[in-house]
């Protein structure tokens, strides 16, 4: 187990290394020139070379790769051109909230995924199966800022019982954290709720028709206690693998429910940064993307091994 | 050396022996219903993209002030009418002659990409397929919307660019694909019979290799549609695609998100229309997975 963590370690340096080539040349290809935008009106050439030098614009590309690649490393992603804001405490401010929204739409996904899924597969070809199979091509089909402005107009706009965006920490008010929190959550939430319902239905179909299964039955265990018990556990697995990759994948899924709820995360942060130009935040939110995204896959594939040990690390 | 033999990758053909082509695809159509299904649904969204410039009522970028706000149902515009008094249903079929095309260009930029790369990483093999697949490791860790929105953000917010981010997102996903069927159609014996009467590597991919990959890739393209529609109506929707004027479904929601309020069809209308599209072509990428290679099916 070590040794397949070390190796998958291994193959991920090269790759990363591509990565970090990859957002640097991203950033430094932005259209527009950062001392322009720092400088505003007063665009004498003495202010812009003074600027080209401050940020080290005016050294070779390869040089500038260097000492970006030696910052992030010791975990300094640079200073925000706008607000000159050290870009990796403009993240760190903005994570908690991202993280709060990512983690209730996960668990509003589960919610509905599950049960849902279960079902289905239980039922296969009764209507409840051909709904929800109905849902798994919608859910992934209807963006979520679609799906997040029919919200907001039937239940916050309409029927006013939850308010149309902005933030409340839990720790001021808990109360009203929820009621801003529920109508991002299900936007967010729902393309993952398909997807995660899809492999439910399709891994439990798979499980049922194993003969441990057939065993349980002839042994007189309930249907809901083989379902649920026996069944639910391994039709799970693959589940996991998908949810991990999920979990990895938040900020991506943030970046327009931010936008449309006004929701203070690191999603909004990079539409505000690229509008803005803002190319060290934008440079700093792609590689952390990036990064946990990574990190998920290999997560995944080590929960995988630890939940089915007759997955070989060998 | 001049037919291709049926393989496990090409159902299509197994099935068919010793009929017309046309007979063929008739039997298919019948035992596949959502296949064709789906097939229609895609082809209504090409004919309305095709005959928008006939069948709008109005100039899509028409401004009438005097005509702004008007509800659905209103006389001569079914849909109403915009902030700027723009016709609400010319604006949404106009719009397909955008999200369509953006969905050939970036599905064409990610097929020949990823298809180039997976080919010659599954044929070629050895020092090549390690740095390619290194290349496409690197793509692929990062999300898909984070670097289409990254590369138009490096590119400059416009639709050539989110067409071209798209595509590239989709690079890895082809490449992916293309080197595994590669992979397995290399260990398969009529390849190695080729070879060995002779056949050299161009003609091997052109006539033999090429032909076994299509079905496979006819279902990613379809699925890998629906995906491009949105995420360029993502990127339209965050101001990084499609530019004011144009009739774009994604810049029409967020222009008609501001008038949720009192005008919510401003928002829904487009909304739906990308929905019902993006559902199409789903509907069919997954009919036809289901069709071609049952052992897929979820």
């Amino acid at each position: 187990m070590t040794a397949y963590v070390m190796r998958r370690l291994a193959l991920m340096l090269p790759v990363a290394f591509l990565v970090t080539i990859g957002v640097f040349l991203l950033a430094h290809l932005t259209p527009g020139d950062p001392a322009l935008i720092l400088l505003g009106e007063d665009r004498n050439p003495e202010a812009i070379a003074a600027i080209h030098h401050r940020l080290g614009l005016d050294q070779p590309l390869y040089v500038q790769y260097v000492t970006w690649l030696g910052q992030i490393v010791h975990l300094d992603l640079g200073r925000s051109v706008t607000t000159h804001q050290p870009v990796a405490i403009a993240i760190g401010e903005r994570l908690p909230a991202t993280f709060e929204l990512g983690a209730v739409a996960l668990i509003w996904s589960l919610l509905v995924a599950i049960p849902l899924g279960t079902i289905a597969a239980v039922r296969r070809g009764s209507l409840i199966d051909r709904l929800a199979t109905g849902f798994t091509v919608g859910g992934v089909s209807i963006p979520n800022f679609v799906i997040g402005i029919v919200l907001i107009f039937v239940l916050s706009v309409s029927l006013r019982l939850f308010p149309f965006g902005g933030y409340v920490p839990f720790n001021k008010d808990a109360y009203e954290n929820l009621r801003h929190i529920v109508l991002p959550a299900i936007a967010l939430g729902t393309a993952g709720a398909a997807i995660n319902m899809r492999f439910t239905r399709s891994s439990m179909i798979e499980v049922l028709n194993l003969d441990y299964i057939r065993t349980a039955r002839a042994k007189g265990a309930s249907w809901q206690r083989v379902v649920f018990i026996h069944a639910l556990k391994n039709a799970l697995i693959p589940v996991v693998t998908i949810i991990g990759l999920q979990v990895g994948g938040i900020i991506e899924g943030a970046v327009v429910t931010e936008t449309v709820f006004t929701w203070p995360g690191v999603g909004r942060l990079a539409v505000e940064s690229i509008l803005n130009k803002d190319y060290t935040v934008v440079q700093g939110i792609v590689l952390l993307a990036a990064f946990s995204f990574m990190f998920a896959n290999l997560l995944v594939d080590l929960v995988y091994g630890w939940l089915d040990p007759r997955i070989s690390y060998a | 050396m001049s037919s291709t033999p049926t393989t496990s990758l090409s159902p299509f053909r197994g099935e068919g022996q010793g009929e017309g082509r046309g007979q063929h695809i008739l039997k298919f159509g019948r035992t596949h219903v959502t296949v064709v299904l789906g097939f229609a649904m895609v082809a209504l969204l090409f004919l309305v993209a095709l005959l928008a410039p006939f069948i709008s009522p109005h100039d899509p970028i028409a401004v009438t002030t005097n005509d702004s706000y008007l509800p659905p149902l209103s006389p001569s515009h079914p849909l109403g009418t915009d902030e700027l008094g723009r016709d609400l249903l010319s604006r949404v079929l106009w719009g397909a002659r955008v999200s369509l095309p953006v969905a050939f260009v970036a599905v064409a930029v990610g097929l020949f990409g990823g298809g180039l790369i997976g080919l010659v990483s599954g044929y070629w093999g050895g020092l090549i397929d390690l740095l390619l697949m290194r290349f496409i490791d690197a793509l692929l860790a990062f999300p898909g919307l984070i670097l289409a929105i990254a590369i138009v953000a490096a590119l400059g917010p416009s639709l050539t660019n989110a067409m071209i981010a798209i595509g590239i997102v989709a690079i890895p996903t082809y490449a992916r694909l293309v080197r595994a069927l590669v992979l397995q159609l290399k260990q398969m014996e009529f390849i190695t019979a080729t070879r060995s009467l002779g056949a050299t590597a161009p003609r091997l991919i052109v006539r033999h290799l090429i032909p076994n990959l299509l079905n496979p890739i006819i279902v990613q393209v379809s699925l890998s549609a629906g995906f491009a529609i949105l995420s360029e109506a993502v990127l339209s929707f965050l101001g990084l695609g499609a530019q004011v004027p144009t009739p774009d479904w994604g810049q029409m929601i967020h222009t008609g998100a501001t008038f949720l309020a009192n005008d919510p069809w401003l928002a829904i209308v487009p909304g739906a229309a990308i929905s019902l599209t993006v559902y199409s072509f789903n509907f069919l990428g997954d009919s036809l997975r289901d069709a071609i290679d049952p052992r897929l099916r979820t």
